[in-house]
């Protein structure tokens, strides 16, 4: 082979590296990026059970059940609709009423929001930010409860 | 002496504005004397930053609340470290800690540059002294620390809670040495592209500064990730959050650059390449930035939140990202390209690595960058985390770790293959051996964890092969192997550290992803649980009082062979009432390289707690490689090529012979 062939073998060879990595990139895009609802977009969103998505919203009033051993449940509601959440594990240390979360799992058969993580903000000044922006969206957000 | 350090802050930034152009001007116009402007200046503007940061600390320290960042991030109840480490720990501090890192690295350039050609250097300061007017503009319009509030308020909100550890007093001031650092190999890029050509010099100057910063990224991330660790009480160690990616991503294209400024400096190829790399890696330090500071990113990280900050800081962003590339664009083609080298040789598995490594950033980028993309053009928000990174960053890992081994022992120019498999054996049948008996001894292990083990024996006896052959072992009488292995140029150490480092990590991670168990389980005072062969007994909860804040301690006994108690592990819920925060202090006990990880969850109303237990076999090795890979660095700062401050005769030699001496 001579000189250029074979620096535009490697060329090639550095070309196809990429392409299967950037094929690679896109095909794990498309199926483990997880979507993130609030409770009143899972009407017309269709989410299978068994999909990976993230929901967030505020933890409704009044909900919080402690059950057997480290299984808690709750809902969690953008005051339109609500949805039941179990999680098994320990809740993070802001997590309390009224306020937000970004709950991971996926639905169960049920229809019961089976979460295997579950984040709260993380200071007093601090709202999930899907969650600020979707309640901002459906107008229940008052800027006074971002201070 | 708030005053004073606002004061101060306003003349660097001046001063920065000088440093910019006079030099500058006087490159292009060749003028001796405005060229020697830029020394001076440089370090009086580092005088200046140090003198402004050292108000901002001593009005934390004395918890001068009638400064708005004081009294917004601290407490008089405080223990003093975490009020001076609580200066760098909010968004004013840590910006003014990344320019006085910055501006103390353009004092370094001034005071050990002296051996530059006067053009070259003047150059390099006036591209540092650039950045550094942008970042002063940024601080002073939009994150003034010494902004004073009237009437003073009589106590402070306390600095997050989470923040008052030990832990990040070291990491954030490790980051941005870091982080900045990379931005020497910037202005020494962009310098060379304004001048239109690299010379000797530069290939030299690069590396060590490389070097440098990127022993101090990997410090940082090592500590940031064991901090996450403890602190949040989520026993993981790595989350793929878009924080954590901002410092990887300069990272792994900063190792990128080590990798190809040794083909530079020993071959004087891959010239052109180096460059852009150098270029990137800080521009994805100031990516890093931008996603940390500006708060774009949804992240458990995300402190600041503030749309102006981010909007400022993505103007600096396209301004030094978009300027540098369209100015490589313009005048990389007049560079002269360097050595030839046949694919099969170091020069060659040097490339393999970059090219791992680039597309590895790449990916890392994608999917760091992908939700905000996908947020700005449609109404979805999704997340990618973990499962996205695994699947593409996990694939590219694996091929670059199993030839790592092969390239220290691959020959310049032409290397021989079967010749370097031939000696790596000895390291092969044991990473072989390994594999077979942790699938055929440990219980529950799946045919991946034994592979990983295998690769963590291959990465790490490859790497002491390497030091065997360079030192002949085998051929020669053991006498003189020791004199040999003690003869042998400090960067081969640093080499064989730094992969070392590289194979525990990989351990680390394997041991504690494969091998891990945990329980999560409520427990009333007296009982005991059982996990991997460890017996727990919780002893109870008591309730103690901090300077400032309140805890409830679960307090938990080992249980030894014998039936009796060998050691205690306590985990705490604690409640800062400044901030109305809960935090949960993790119980760690460390046996061998493993570890017990206890962490508190909530009271049940019959008196029992929710305990969540890990045990986490060699996790201990994964920050233990971050360090070793440090001692690499620093061992390769060692050689003595790169000394600093080496007379200026052996200089000399080395630009006559590049490669003298070494294999």
């Amino acid at each position: 082979m001579t000189r250029k062939q074979k620096r535009l073998s490697v060329i090639a060879g550095g070309l196809v590296f990429l392409g299967a990595a950037t094929g690679l990139t896109f095909y794990a895009l498309g199926q483990k990026a997880s979507y993130f609802y609030m409770p009143a977009d899972l009407t017309t969103a269709s989410v299978q059970p068994g999909q990976r998505i993230r929901l967030g919203g505020l933890v409704e009033k009044g909900t919080i059940q402690r059950g057997q051993g480290a299984t808690v449940g709750f809902s969690v509601s953008d005051t339109h609709k609500s949805v039941k959440v179990t999680y098994t594990g320990i809740l993070p240390d802001l997590f309390r009423e009224e306020q937000g979360v970004i709950t991971e799992g996926t639905f169960g058969p049920d229809g019961v929001f089976v979460a295997d993580s579950v984040l709260a903000k993380h200071d007093e000044r601090y709202m999930p930010k899907e969650v600020a922006d979707g309640l901002k969206a459906k107008g229940v957000w008052q800027e006074s409860k971002s201070e | 002496m708030v005053e004073t350090g606002h004061f101060a802050l306003v003349l660097a930034f001046a001063l920065s504005l000088v440093q910019m152009v006079v030099p500058l001007f006087g490159a292009r116009l060749n003028n001796q004397r405005l060229m020697a402007v830029g020394g001076p200046v440089a370090v009086t503007g580092f005088a200046l930053t140090a003198l402004s940061f050292a108000a901002l600390a001593s009005a934390y320290a004395s918890s001068d609340f009638s400064v708005a960042s004081v009294w917004e991030n601290s407490h008089s109840l405080q223990p003093l470290i975490y009020k001076i480490t609580g200066t760098w720990g909010n968004h004013e501090g840590s910006m003014l800690l990344w320019v006085l890192i910055l501006t103390f690295f353009g004092a370094l350039v001034a005071a050990f540059g002296s051996n530059l050609p006067a053009t070259l250097r003047a150059n390099v300061l006036a591209v540092q002294g650039g950045i550094g007017a942008a970042f002063f503009l940024f601080i002073l319009v939009t994150s003034n620390p010494f902004i004073r509030l009237n009437p003073a308020p009589i106590e402070g909100r306390d600095l997050n809670p989470i923040l008052q550890d030990l832990g990040l007093a070291i990491h954030p001031p490790f980051l941005y040495l870091g982080y900045v650092g990379f931005s020497i190999c910037f202005s020494f890029s962009v310098a060379a592209l304004i001048e239109g050509r690299i010379d000797a010099s530069w290939a030299r100057w690069v590396r060590p500064w490389t070097l440098v910063a990127w022993m101090f990224l990997t410090g940082g991330i090592a500590m940031g990730s064991y901090w996450a660790y403890y602190e949040l009480g989520w026993g993981g160690f790595w989350f793929w959050d878009p924080v954590e990616n901002a410092s990887f991503m300069p990272w792994l294209a900063g190792t990128a650059l080590l990798h190809s400024a040794i083909v530079m400096e020993k071959r004087s190829a891959l010239k052109i390449w180096t460059l852009l790399l150098a270029i990137l890696t800080f521009s994805l330090s100031l990516l890093g930035t931008f996603l940390v500071r500006s708060g774009v990113l949804t992240s458990v990280h995300a402190f600041a939140t503030d749309p102006t900050r981010g909007v400022f800081i993505l103007c600096i962003l396209t301004l030094f990202i978009g300027g540098s590339l369209a100015l490589f664009a313009l005048r990389a083609s007049r560079l002269t390209t360097g050595g030839l080298f046949h694919p099969i040789s170091r020069e060659g598995a040097l490339v393999l690595n970059n090219l791992f490594l680039t597309t590895a950033t790449a990916t890392v980028l994608v999917g760091t960058l992908y939700p905000l993309a996908v947020e700005a053009f449609s109404a979805d928000k999704i997340s990618v985390g973990a499962p996205f990174f695994n699947l593409t960053f996990g694939p590219l890992m694996v091929p670059l770790l199993l030839v790592v081994p092969f390239g220290p022992l691959l020959a310049w120019k032409r290397g021989d293959v079967f010749a370097v498999a031939q000696r790596l054996m000895v390291a092969f049948a044991a990473a072989l051996l390994a594999t077979l008996v942790t699938a055929l001894f440990i219980d529950g292990a799946s045919v991946f964890a034994a592979l990983g083990v295998g690769l963590a024996v291959w990465l790490i006896l490859g790497a002491l092969t390497d030091l065997a052959v360079k030192s002949g072992v085998g051929n020669v009488a053991a006498g003189i192997m020791v004199r040999r292995l003690l003869g042998l140029p400090r960067s081969v150490f640093g080499t064989a550290f730094a992969h070392l480092g590289l194979g525990l990590t990989t351990l680390g991670i394997v041991g504690t992803l494969c091998f891990g168990t945990e329980k999560i389980l409520s427990m009333h005072a007296g009982e005991t649980v059982e996990l991997s062969g460890h017996t727990l007994r919780f002893v109870g909860l008591y309730p103690a009082q901090g300077p400032n804040y309140s805890e409830d301690r679960g307090r938990f006994e080992l249980i030894g062979v014998s039936g009796s108690p060998v050691g205690e592990i306590s985990s705490a819920k604690r409640f800062y009432p400044v901030r109305q925060m809960t935090t949960t202090e993790s119980g760690i006990r460390t046996i061998g390289f493993s570890q017990l990880y206890i962490s508190l969850g909530d009271e049940g109303k019959d008196g029992s707690v929710v305990v969540r237990l890990w045990w986490k076999p060699l996790v201990t090795l994964i920050w233990g490689g971050g360090l070793m890979m440090m001692a690499g660095a620093a061992m390769s700062l060692m050689d003595r090529r790169l000394r600093v401050g080496a007379p200026s005769r052996r200089r000399k030699q080395a630009s006559a012979v590049p490669s003298a001496g070494l294999p």
